[in-house]
């Protein structure tokens, strides 16, 4: 009895001493925070990673400004679990917490879309590295901001490209009932039957280890080319037992299938097919080289796709939010905050010079069409990970929607300009 | 009675003769040629029945799209779904019989046996990875390769099965019915967990791809030709088959020719009694689970090998699909177990090949389709299909 009663009392001792302490700390900095979400478990993990490590990396390396200020930067990531319901409740956590001015993320528009309801009814500012979704931004919320391109001009990127291969005439298109993968897969299509491609199939399927019905008809129609509109996860299996039931012909997906995974699922079958990326290795930026460096030596792998962008993300965050901070002399509001992200003109990221639009779109997107090659599955370097240096076919600059409507006002024309 | 009714529907009678097993005549007839006829039998009689609707969609729906002549494309596609159709559905069978054999024994639905199917997947790909990191999965003989890691998968997937038994459904025997199906639910979702912690931890990844890209005899697909049609079947679909066929035989022996056998099959008539003539109840109980984690993952790593890539989420769909057959064939009846099997399976692979055709539906629809059927089934017959012709369960 006397002594649980004397542990009590040391035990409230304590936490009174750790409060006060805390209290102590927090006066002497006023904390600023940044918050990321992307699925660092389960399947698509690899690339959700990939954009937590590019925003810690950012915020260690960027928040100086902001801590000449007065300020201390942390950085919180969220997992959510590349699944909607996840990403809704961890943003009500996120914008329950004052000190967090921005976030960051996600990797799915499907968990982006519902997510960002939830920031923008708080004012609180998101950069997407990787939701092309054009839902995304077409809803003109003063909050929502991405650094990459837009699916309904990544399906047609792939399209155009499709048709120029040799031989292409039909096509089938798969997509994973996603809005990432459903959006681009629709875009794809509209753009493939207006190139008289014939369109032998649409279909979504949640399926993830059998394919072996899907496939059936696939091989009776003989498409010369199967568009899968998703994640690399998915369809990295479906590729390989393609290939093992016979399908001869051409592969081509979107920015999903960017991943050292997809060699690992598909096997030898991932040579040769084709993909489209708003964001490109950072091996493929004159200015990452820097990045690629520091982030090797951090997290002991090179650098996954949609670390840059997510590095550049939070570099554009993180400078509003000193902007924002210097005009308002103090702890900027959400609002200020977003405005100033809104307000972003001619950023030099690593990955491209970023100016947003009306919409929180790049006004200039880069799409990319990639090809796997022998050396992208290969693992010459003997980590047990595929190198996944794949062959850049194209590189197009084509203007968000509102910037080609601001063009073709003032009769220029929007025409992408092609560099081989 | 109920012979006299037998007697009077001479249909009734066949499917009767066929789905009860002969307890009379020379063993090489019971326990071979007659378990090897009745597979046949089921899958001759689905096939056939599915082809017929197929045609008859065709003569229905000409051209369903545009440029699209339905009955060129169910030429061109039938073989291929129908080889399908068989591996997918030996896979739910096997399953099935897990689900089967336990609700025999002790009327309960072991809603962790997606999950030991899925550990089957995860073991055999443990060990094939194993030889293969080893290196003599070239020199070693294929017969032997296969066997080994199916072996293996029966095993751990049995013991685990018993475990699971012992642990969580074992205390709660003389609980209300509703406690052990919530405690199995918890077993399912921990070892899910688990597996998907065990393997970042071995692996730093749970996409779990089998080493079959390496082997050139399970790569290659062999080209069978059917009249003008010729189809790829893929090697890992023949060994599904077989694998399948095989066990399924050796469990129609060890069920009604074997002295264990007839101790399960007592423990499942009546519990009590079986007791009270000297058999040992919790061992038969245990011996059930055993065999019924055995078929899950033999199952599971005749799945995995075939669809290349496993991972700790892979057994809901196909543990629903195999719960649905076992109910759709007659819950408890292991002949059951395996129509229903067969029957979903073919059901599926037809579905997914030619709702492509109807822009209205779709692929999508396939569950939708083959759930409804299930409704349909059990509207008209509530104990499935071959539920009330057996006099015993298991």
């Amino acid at each position: 009895m006397k002594t649980s009663r004397i542990l009590a009392l040391v035990l409230v001792l304590v936490l009174a001493l750790s409060l006060t302490s805390m209290m102590v700390k927090a006066q002497d900095m006023t904390v600023i925070k940044i918050a990321s979400q992307s699925p660092l478990s389960g399947p698509q993990s690899q690339l959700g990673v990939g954009i937590r490590n590019g925003v810690d990396l950012a915020v260690q390396q960027l928040s100086t400004d902001l801590m000449d200020m007065g300020y201390e930067i942390q950085y919180v990531p969220y997992d959510d679990q590349a699944t909607p319901d996840v990403g809704v409740s961890n943003a009500q956590a996120i914008v329950a917490d004052d000190a967090i001015l921005a976030v960051i993320g996600h990797l799915n528009s499907g968990v982006a879309i519902p997510s960002s309801e939830v920031y923008n009814a708080n004012d609180l500012v998101m950069v997407s590295p990787a939701n092309t979704n054009p839902l995304v931004t077409d809803r003109a919320y003063p909050t929502v901001n991405r650094v990459c391109g837009r699916d309904d001009l990544q399906g047609p990127t792939g399209a155009n490209f499709a048709d120029s291969i040799e031989g292409v005439e039909s096509v089938y298109i798969l997509h994973d009932t996603t809005a990432y993968g459903q959006g681009v897969a629709e875009a794809f299509q509209t753009e493939a039957e207006r190139l008289e491609l014939t369109v032998l199939g649409f279909e979504g399927t949640e399926e993830t280890a059998n394919f072996d019905g899907l496939i059936q008809p696939i091989l009776a129609l003989e498409p010369d080319l199967i568009y899968m509109g998703g994640i690399y996860s998915q369809f990295g299996i479906f590729i390989n037992q393609a290939a093992a039931a016979g399908y001869t012909g051409l592969y081509m997906g979107p920015d999903g299938f960017d991943s050292t995974e997809l060699a690992e699922l598909a096997g030898d079958a991932a040579v040769g097919v084709y993909f489209t990326s708003v964001a490109g290795p950072a091996s493929l930026y004159p200015n990452a080289a820097q990045f690629i460096e520091d982030y090797t030596e951090s997290f002991g792998e090179a650098p996954t796709p949609f670390a840059a962008q997510a590095y550049d993300a939070t570099a554009i965050a993180l400078a509003a939010i000193a902007r924002a901070a210097e005009a308002a002399g103090g702890v900027p509001s959400r609002a200020d905050v977003a405005s100033e992200v809104r307000a972003t003109e001619n950023y030099e990221g690593l990955t491209s010079t970023i100016t947003f639009d009306d919409n929180g779109d790049p006004e200039i997107g880069l799409y990319y069409v990639f090809q796997v090659t022998e050396d992208g599955v290969a693992d010459a370097d003997g980590d047990g990970v595929a190198d996944w240096q794949n062959e850049l076919l194209q590189t197009l600059e084509i203007p968000s929607p509102l910037m080609a409507a601001a063009m073709a006002e003032m009769e220029m024309t929007p025409e992408a300009t092609t560099t081989p | 009675m109920e012979s006299s009714r037998k007697a009077a529907n001479p249909l009734r009678q066949l499917v009767g003769w066929f789905t009860t097993p002969p307890v009379t005549g020379h063993w090489s007839y019971r326990f071979i040629l007659y378990p090897l006829l009745q597979i046949i039998a089921f899958i001759s009689v689905i096939a056939l029945f599915l082809s017929a609707i197929a045609y008859l969609l065709a003569f229905l729906f000409p051209e369903p799209r545009p440029n699209i002549l339905l009955l060129q494309q169910v030429n061109r596609q039938l073989p291929g779904m129908i080889i399908s159709g068989i591996s997918i559905g030996f896979v739910y069978a096997m399953i099935a019989l897990g689900y089967t054999l336990v609700y025999g024994v002790l009327k309960f639905i072991n809603f962790a046996h997606s999950e030991i199917f899925m550990v089957g997947g995860v073991i055999g790909f443990e060990v094939m990875r194993r030889i293969d990191d080893a290196g003599f999965i070239q020199t070693w003989n294929p017969v032997l390769l296969i066997t080994t890691i199916v072996l293996a998968a029966m095993l751990s997937s049995g013991l685990l099965a018993v475990f699971i038994e012992r642990v969580a459904y074992r205390p709660l025997r003389n609980a209300p019915r509703l406690i052990p199906l919530i405690s199995a639910i918890g077993v399912s979702f921990f070892l899910t967990d688990f597996v998907r912690a065990a393997q970042a931890l071995i692996r730093n990844d749970f996409n779990l791809t089998y080493p079959t890209n390496d082997l050139e005899w399970l790569r290659g697909a062999i080209p069978v030709a059917f009249g003008e049609v010729t189809v790829n079947v893929k090697p890992t679909s023949i060994i599904i088959v077989l694998g399948a066929v095989v066990t399924l035989v050796a469990l129609n022996f060890f069920v009604n020719g074997t002295k264990l056998g007839r101790g399960i099959r007592a423990v499942s008539q009546d519990q009590a009694t079986a007791g009270l003539m000297g058999i040992n109840v919790n061992r038969m109980i245990s011996l059930t689970f055993f065999v019924g984690g055995a078929f899950g993952g033999a199952a599971g790593t005749l799945f995995g090998m075939n669809v290349g890539t496993i991972t700790p989420y892979v057994g809901f769909i196909p543990g629903v699909k195999a719960f649905t057959a076992a109910v759709l064939g007659g819950i408890g009846n292991v002949t059951g177990a395996l129509l229903g099997g067969l029957t979903i399976g073919m059901l599926e692979a037809f579905l997914q090949g030619l709702l492509v055709y109807f822009p209205a539906l779709g692929q999508r629809y396939t569950d939708i389709f083959v759930f409804l059927i299930l409704i349909l089934i059990l509207i008209f017959r509530p104990s499935g299909l071959l539920g009330e012709r057996v006099d015993e369960k298991v």
